[in-house]
């Protein structure tokens, strides 16, 4: 860790303001203000050396107005960018309608980590390459542009099999982004000429030929909220990992179905700790929708949604791991009473 | 009684709470770094980026440059350090790679600088601006790694002193009925201890204390003394709480020495915390081991032939290794055994002791075995080890001093609903979960070390034990406490206990599971000196020629009476006496201890003995493990609801504290079957996942059952606690159970460890 100025925000302008002193070029990774919420991923990526910010600028002030959680009307959900995991995962409302994104929230991390982390760092969340995580290695694209990847043909278990590039196989740890555009949430962002809007799915960059530009998201700009259109009863959340609780995904699927009939109407899938950036399986989902579902077609599902996968040397197993998360999750979808 | 306090049942002490439950649970145990220090500089360590290849130069200026930098220490500018011989040679450290001795790299992670400021933070910030340019070549990272070199571990360890064989194996095995021939595989781990790997120095003058967790602080002092060239008496350890040791703090790290020499130089206390992922490195760990095992028996399960070959990775320094063969080859009764251990060098820092260091990898091995041989003759694998049992250990013939395992398959497998296994693999499932149950035996040696302690006694009864052993976590001070209770007939709570000091009567390493055994015969034997001592003062000489004619001329009534449970009324003794307090020195040592132990002790080399290297007999305790595992038929995730074992290991001292620790040994166990791997890069021998977001540990919900039961056994030949030492025992059978349940769950045959969901097939 190196020394950093502290500032508290005390409205979102100053937050802003703030932190926008970088130029606009600058990864936002890369940024020497950087917003500090919970803190459970800057503060660890600081004290590795990973992130060295001059400033921080903590944006706790802002919980008044950006942590509610909100139905409105009958068919928009908005959660406040400062709401904690742990208030939304046990949320009633949210349970009732939106289980995929209570359950994302709640098999996330642990008991102690969700009390600190917010909605917002939780979508920011950094990945947990080995490779990245440790500076003593030089050759690491996102941290070092240039300098080669060392997971690629390292200790890659953890890693992508979807969204990888030659640059970079870093998988997206996180959960609830899964649920997030599985849903086709869109993001509230606040700037320095107010607040944008837009899709959920367009936040997160794949690694490309840039591993070091995670988001679209300029130095200055702090996520304020997230909206969600619609409800989802039907909607699951399952997370295969090597141990019980407070573990990251080595295969997780988001899914929401809407079935009427025995027909599937409509199909989300989104995939988790398989790929660079939060996935959606958009072909996958084709082939569901306007059919009757079977076991079958929940096998052909799950093939379409890993078509493009590839593996290395040890991830390979994830492929036919994500298939059967996907046709499971599908399963307890069709099968959940609502 | 509660689960955690059980009832005592024969042979067993009270499960009276801990010694130092209150200042545990309230934050007042002051561990190493918790100790002031008057005016302290802080350490900062850089370690190496790579394996091997050599530094070509530091750039220090921008770290120089850091405000509060004091001084860094390179290979440049180093104290000079005397070499110390490996612990198994003879000497007190755990590596004789020495860091800061030139700009050639060994290991990954070795020590190259050392950053000294006023503050924590600026030695890191400090650290994390120091410059290195290498020149690396190409490291040997494991097995099968090119330049690895391998050769028998016989005449290269010299704790290694033979291969156990009898019989003609080949031949036996060649016409054995029925054959099992099957390899097995165990990762690098890491042991963790919560409290990471600091140490401070404070000179006063020529007199250097050293404050730093330590599982044996004479091994450290006199180690210590060795390197800096001065007399060990000038040298003290404190650390009357240790946070976890596990083997790790056993033997003398290069880093203790190290900040002694910067603290002498400058002229200041010096206080190093190391990182997390730096302890992965400058410490120990339990290396990756291979096996192939054949085992050849009758179509009645009597085993014919066994051979246990293994391999155990060690540095390019040091032949360090386990040589587990010792225990697999006398564990059941066959009368052709064969074995062979071999050492495989690599560009890896030296490993070392981590909880039953022979018995994990080794048993893993065998245990699995066993239960393929089961499965190929179809039969119980509890009735197999039934088969199999026996009194006396195969290579020499000689007898257990006592050995309780079948009864401890009978007590666990009853506890644990073994009769409602349907044999047959696959045949069990609830819902999406597989449902698998497998067992295994368990054993550690029986090991015990020469000990001295002093006791004090007041007329009021207050007493006060004085031994320089260590609280790792195990209930150290609270058996020794109820030992010096009983013995001195005072109640509990007037004794206290002064341990973690090497100012103290020396104990052994808190190693070996020898600590109980030791130490509380160390207490009783003086604690008998005191009550000699009374008893004298008031028996009168008639009733003492009286008493010489019932027991005879030797030994004296007044010790035939001290060593009774005769009671004594301590004010009347000490007004007979005259005196207010009465204090005895002893040191103890047990049957077969070499003739230099007391001056071995002394000078930080315990002579441990016991296990198969006693003269007529063989000690081990002995266990049986039962697990119920769970395989997701979607996901193949591997979850563990239920761990029974049943343990018989000699007197309990406190049921309490003995639960908790076998308690800990299945959790470890499973732990290290399911979960636990260091990974390695192999192109670079380097660890990744050097951190305890990566090195996973189970946490609540993994461990939603385990049940721990101890059988009462009485062993009069072992030692005069009648204690077997259970800490590193119940960690051992753990790996083959839960393989051995996954076989059954699945049909399928895992040999190599962790087992994880990918290695699960549809």
């Amino acid at each position: 860790m190196r020394p950093f100025s502290y500032q508290r925000a005390t409205d979102p302008t100053s937050a802003v303001q703030a932190l926008s002193a970088a130029a606009a070029s600058t990864p936002l990774t890369k940024a020497t203000a950087q917003p500090l919420a919970g803190g459970t991923t800057l503060i660890d990526l600081m004290k590795l050396d990973v992130m060295r910010p001059a400033a921080i600028v903590d944006i706790n002030p802002l919980a008044q107005g950006w942590s509610a959680i909100e139905l409105k009307g009958d068919e928009v959900l908005r959660l406040g960018a400062l709401a904690k995991m742990s208030d939304v995962a046990a949320h009633a409302e949210i349970q009732r309608n939106y289980p995929v994104i209570a359950d994302s929230l709640k098999l996330a991390a642990s008991a102690q980590l969700r009390n600190m982390a917010t909605l917002g760092g939780n979508v920011m969340q950094r990945t947990r390459c080995s490779y990245f995580r440790d500076v003593s290695y030089e050759n690491c694209n996102k941290r070092n542009p240039g300098s080669g990847c060392a997971a690629m043909d390292g200790v890659n278990r953890m890693h992508a099999v979807l969204g990888a590039s030659d640059q970079c196989i870093a998988t997206y740890p996180g959960d609830f982004a899964q649920a997030l555009i599985a849903l086709d949430a869109v993001v509230e962002i606040t700037g320095r000429s107010g607040i944008r809007t837009m899709p959920f799915a367009e936040l997160h960059k794949a690694p490309g030929n840039t591993p070091d530009i995670e988001t679209t998201l300029q130095p200055g700009e702090l996520i304020s909220a997230f909206s969600i259109s619609g409800r989802w009863p039907r909607s699951v959340y399952l997370k295969a990992r090597d141990r019980q609780s407070y573990e990251f995904a080595l295969s997780s699927a988001a899914v929401a179905l809407d079935v009427q009939d025995g027909t599937v109407r409509d199909a989300r899938i989104a995939l988790g700790g398989v790929a660079t950036v939060p996935w959606r399986a958009r072909e996958a989902e084709a082939l569901l929708k306007g059919q009757a579902f079977d076991d079958g077609l929940a096998q052909r599902v799950a093939d379409a949604a890993f078509a493009e996968a590839r593996g290395r040397r040890h991830n390979s197993f994830k492929i036919s791991l994500g298939k059967r998360v996907v046709a499971r999750a599908l399963q307890q979808a069709v099968t959940m009473e609502i | 009684m509660t689960a955690a306090a059980p009832e005592p049942k024969e042979n067993m002490g009270q499960p009276v709470p801990r010694y130092d439950a209150v200042v545990k649970v309230t934050g007042r145990a002051t561990y190493a770094s918790d100790m002031p220090l008057d005016n302290p500089a802080y350490a900062f360590l850089v370690t190496s980026a790579i394996a091997k290849g050599r530094i070509d130069r530091f750039d220090l200026d921008e770290a120089r440059s850091v405000r509060g930098v004091i001084e860094i220490v390179t290979h440049e500018n180093a104290p000079e350090l005397k070499e110390s011989k490996l612990f198994s040679d003879g000497g007190y450290a755990g590596t004789t790679i020495q860091p800061l001795k030139s700009a050639e790299i060994s290991h990954d992670g070795e020590i190259i600088a050392v950053v000294i400021a006023e503050s924590y933070e600026a030695a890191r910030e400090a650290a994390n601006r120091v410059k290195v340019s290498y020149t690396a070549t190409a490291p040997s990272a494991t097995f099968d790694s090119p330049g690895t070199t391998a050769a028998a571990a016989k005449g290269q360890n010299a704790q290694f002193k033979e291969d156990a064989k009898v019989g003609d194996f080949a031949k036996a095995f060649d016409e054995a009925e029925v054959k099992i021939t099957a390899a097995y595989g165990t990762p690098t781990q890491h042991h963790n201890p919560m409290e990471l790997f600091t140490t401070s120095c404070a000179w006063m003058g020529d007199n250097l204390v050293i404050y730093e967790g330590s599982q044996y602080v004479y091994g450290l002092k006199n180690g210590v003394a060795e390197q800096l060239g001065i007399d060990p008496d000038k040298v003290r350890v404190v650390n009357p709480y240790v946070g976890g040791g596990f083997g790790s703090r056993g033997s003398m790290t290069p880093r203790t020495a190290i900040i002694a020499a910067i603290a002498r130089r400058l002229n200041r206390p010096i206080k190093l915390v190391p990182t997390r992922d730096q302890g992965f490195t400058i410490a120990t760990y339990r290396a990756e081991t291979r096996h192939e095992i054949k085992l050849g028996a009758a179509r009645d399960g009597k085993l014919v032939a066994l051979r246990h070959e293994g391999a155990e990775v060690s540095s390019r320094a040091d032949a360090y290794c386990v040589g587990g063969t010792k225990t697999t080859t006398r564990l059941y009764a066959c009368p052709n055994v064969d074995s062979l251990v071999s050492i495989v060098r690599a560009d890896r820092n030296t490993p070392g002791f981590m909880r039953s260091p022979p018995e994990v990898p080794y048993l893993f091995a065998l245990e699995s075995a066993m239960d393929e041989l089961a499965v190929q003759l179809n039969m119980d694998p509890v009735e197999l080890r039934r088969i199999n049992d026996t009194t006396n250990e195969p290579i020499g013939g000689k007898p257990y001093t006592s050995r309780s395992l079948m009864a401890c398959f009978d007590e666990a497998a009853k506890a644990f609903g073994w009769a409602q296994r349907s044999p047959q693999p696959k045949s069990m499932s609830d819902g999406d979960w597989l449902i698998g149950y497998g067992c295994a035996a368990t054993c550690y040696p029986t090991q015990m070390a020469p000990s001295a302690a002093r006791v004090r006694l007041q007329r009021d009864g207050r007493t006060r034990v004085e031994i320089a052993g260590h609280e790792i976590g195990t209930g150290a001070y609270t058996v020794i406490a109820q030992t010096a209770a009983d013995r001195l007939g005072v109640p509990l709570e007037k004794v206290a206990v002064f341990m973690g000091d090497s100012d103290l009567p020396p104990a052994p390493v808190a190693g070996g599971s020898n600590s109980t055994a030791s130490t509380c015969s160390a207490v009783m034997m003086v604690c008998d000196q005191i009550r000699q001592r009374l008893f004298k003062a008031v028996m009168p000489d008639s009733l003492t020629e009286k008493a010489k004619e019932t027991v005879g001329i030797s030994p004296a009534p007044t010790t035939q009476a001290a060593k009774s449970d005769r009671p004594l009324d301590i004010e009347k003794a000490f007004d007979a006496l005259g005196v207010g307090v009465v204090e005895e020195y002893g040191e103890w040592k047990p049957d077969g201890a070499p003739l230099d132990s007391f001056r071995a002790m002394h000078s930080g080399h315990p002579r441990l003995v016991g296990g198969h290297q006693m003269k007529d007999q063989i000690a081990y305790a002995f266990g049986a493990e039962f697990v119920e595992v769970r395989i997701n038929r979607f996901t193949h995730e591997i979850r563990c609801p239920r761990l029974v074992g049943a343990f018989a290991a000699g007197r309990i001292v406190n049921p309490r504290t003995a639960r908790s620790q076998l308690m800990g040994g299945l959790i470890w166990g499973m732990s290290s079957a399911l979960l636990e791997a260091t990974e390695i890069d192999e192109r670079y021998a380097r660890y990744v996942n050097d951190n305890l977001a990566d090195y996973l540990l189970p946490v609540n919900a993994d461990v939603p059952g385990v049940e721990v039961i101890m059988l009462s056994e009485q062993d009069d030949r072992i030692n005069p606690a009648g204690v077997k030492g259970l800490g590193e025992l119940a960690n051992v059978g753990t790996n083959a159970a839960i393989c051995n349940a996954i076989h059954h769950a699945t049909g399928q045959r895992i040999r190599n460890l962790p087992v994880r969901l990918e290695n699960i097939e549809a």
